[in-house]
């Protein structure tokens, strides 16, 4: 009945890398795209807008991600909804990801000096332009180094969706554990794999840290 | 549009005068009117920044503003092109109120440029681009229009050399005198300056000055906050006092420096000229 742990094995939870990097694509796609609107919402002169997004903040960030992922997950077969677990852990790591790739992005949209504000606005850019052509451009340059390093949290936070029956590594390795019953070994191996995923993220974020300098928050 | 492009000239010509010493014209205060602040009051909160403030700005004009740190100098200009909004009184820049829509604002805003004490370059443009930027997203120049009237306002500002450049590898008096021509490529009919060579170093000041008293010479209405008293002199048509977030005392030149009439003008006075 124990299956041995064989290069069959190791096969499968390689290839389930690839439901493992295409959560965190979606989720990093969906977060960035959310968290865009955040920090937009965050900075903006309207209090009840810059209150909504700053609540919308606390609630993901004060609360565990695998609680959001169980909400959306139960919360859609609550409302009578058959929602695939690869679907669910998408929209609870999107929501989740907009709020700290808002909070982060805000933080650098922020640290663009007062002046380049004034200035674009004494001549008479709109909000529009002077996001696209002015801030964003220099808060892009503070922004990648914490944004690359949100993308390995990510990727690790990816494993969650095991628990909701998504198969991807972490899911894959327990599917191989049942079989061989081989924990320390299988997990083991899972383990590093998510290591060789990440490794060169954070190298990369932090080579980019050094090359644009800190970020000041 | 693009007419309003076309000239060196900002509809008015008799600053073509070939004395440049004699920058004190006849009157102006009976032309058009290009600014008109009645009764302005402008709160931070609790503070008090600009109280009753009445100012009336005639085509042409030259407008000094001095007075002690903290008296609302530089709110009472940011009120006109609508950096600050007041909360009551009223503002016109050129027949347009300030602060009702945001569609007058973008005009406004438009027709008044802006120099600042710390430059406020966008320091990932070329000075070109920072040059070309508000005309080709405002007015809608086609990108060789904007770039042809751009390298005119460079040269007039003498760097033409640097367009390619970034603003950071400018010394200080250039990145000014940049920032001049960025606000000039919009073709404005008024310019504010807030303190424009504050922050230079002193070798530097003169180009920023004769740039500024150039523009002058053409015509160009513009209200200047400086401590500059030798610009004032030569230049200004009207010198503004302000203390406290009030115009305390305003006057031609000749008179404001050597009668002033309130003991505040004259104490402020004796600070700057004496040091
Ligand atoms: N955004 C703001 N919020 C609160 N208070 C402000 C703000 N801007 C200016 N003030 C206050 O309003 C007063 C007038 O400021 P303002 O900058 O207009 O003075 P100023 O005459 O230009 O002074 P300076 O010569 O130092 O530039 C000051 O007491 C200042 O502290
Ligand atoms: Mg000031």
């Amino acid at each position: 009945m124990i299956r041995q742990f064989t290069s069959a094995e190791l096969l499968f939870l390689i290839s389930s890398v690839r439901w493992t990097l295409l959560l965190s694509a979606i989720a990093f796609v969906g977060g960035a795209t959310g968290g865009l609107l955040v920090a937009f919402a965050r900075t903006s002169t309207w209090p009840w807008l810059r209150a909504t997004a700053a609540g919308y903040i606390q609630i993901f960030q004060g609360t565990p991600l695998l609680m959001q992922l169980f909400l959306v997950f139960f919360g859609a077969t609550f409302l009578g909804l058959n929602i695939d677990p690869l679907a669910a852990a998408a929209i609870g790591l999107t929501l989740n990801g907009a709020a700290f790739l808002g909070e982060i992005w805000r933080g650098c949209i922020q640290a663009i000096p007062k002046g380049q504000w004034e200035a674009s606005t004494a001549l008479g850019l709109h909000y529009f332009t002077r996001m696209k052509d002015i801030i964003l451009p220099q808060a892009a340059k503070i922004a990648v180094a914490p944004t690359v390093g949100f993308l390995v949290l990510l990727v690790k936070s990816t494993s969650l969706a095991s628990i909701i029956g998504f198969v991807e590594l972490t899911r894959a390795g327990q599917i191989v554990n049942n079989a061989t019953f081989r924990p320390f070994l299988v997990f083991g191996v899972v383990a590093v794999i998510y290591f060789i995923l990440c490794w060169p993220l954070s190298l990369y974020s932090r080579h980019l840290e050094k090359k644009f300098g800190t970020v000041s928050r | 549009m693009n007419t309003a492009h076309e000239g060196q000239g900002h509809g008015h010509s008799e600053g073509q005068s070939p004395n440049l010493g004699a920058v004190a014209a006849p009157s102006k205060q009976s032309g058009p009117v290009m600014i008109r602040m009645e009764a302005v009051e402008k709160h931070y909160g609790t503070y008090h920044a600009l109280k009753n403030v009445n100012l009336t700005v005639s085509l042409g004009e030259r407008i000094v503003i001095c007075g002690p740190s903290g008296s609302g100098k530089s709110t009472l200009i940011r009120c006109i092109n609508a950096l600050e909004h007041h909360q009551s009184g009223r503002i016109e820049v050129d027949g347009v109120e300030v602060g009702t829509s945001s569609k007058n604002l973008d005009k406004v805003r438009a027709e008044v440029g802006m120099v600042f004490q710390s430059f406020n370059l966008f320091p990932h443009l070329t000075v070109l681009q920072n040059c070309t930027l508000a005309p080709r997203k405002v007015r809608g120049l086609a990108p060789k229009e904007a770039e042809a009237i751009a390298m005119r306002y460079l040269e007039r500002v003498r760097i033409p050399e640097q367009a390619n450049k970034y603003p950071g590898q400018l010394s200080g008096g250039q990145q000014q005198r940049v920032a001049i021509a960025r606000a000039l490529c919009m073709s404005p009919k008024i310019m504010l300056f807030d303190e424009p060579t504050s922050a230079l170093d002193p070798e530097m000041v003169k180009e920023v000055l004769d740039t500024m008293t150039s523009l002058a010479q053409d015509g160009m209405t513009m209200i200047c906050v400086t401590h500059e008293m030798g610009f004032a002199r030569q230049v200004a048509d009207r010198v503004i006092f302000m203390d406290k977030g009030e115009i305390v005392e305003e006057g031609a030149p000749e008179d404001f420096f050597a009668h002033p009439k309130s003991e505040r003008t004259r104490t402020f006075l004796g600070q700057i000229l004496h040091h």
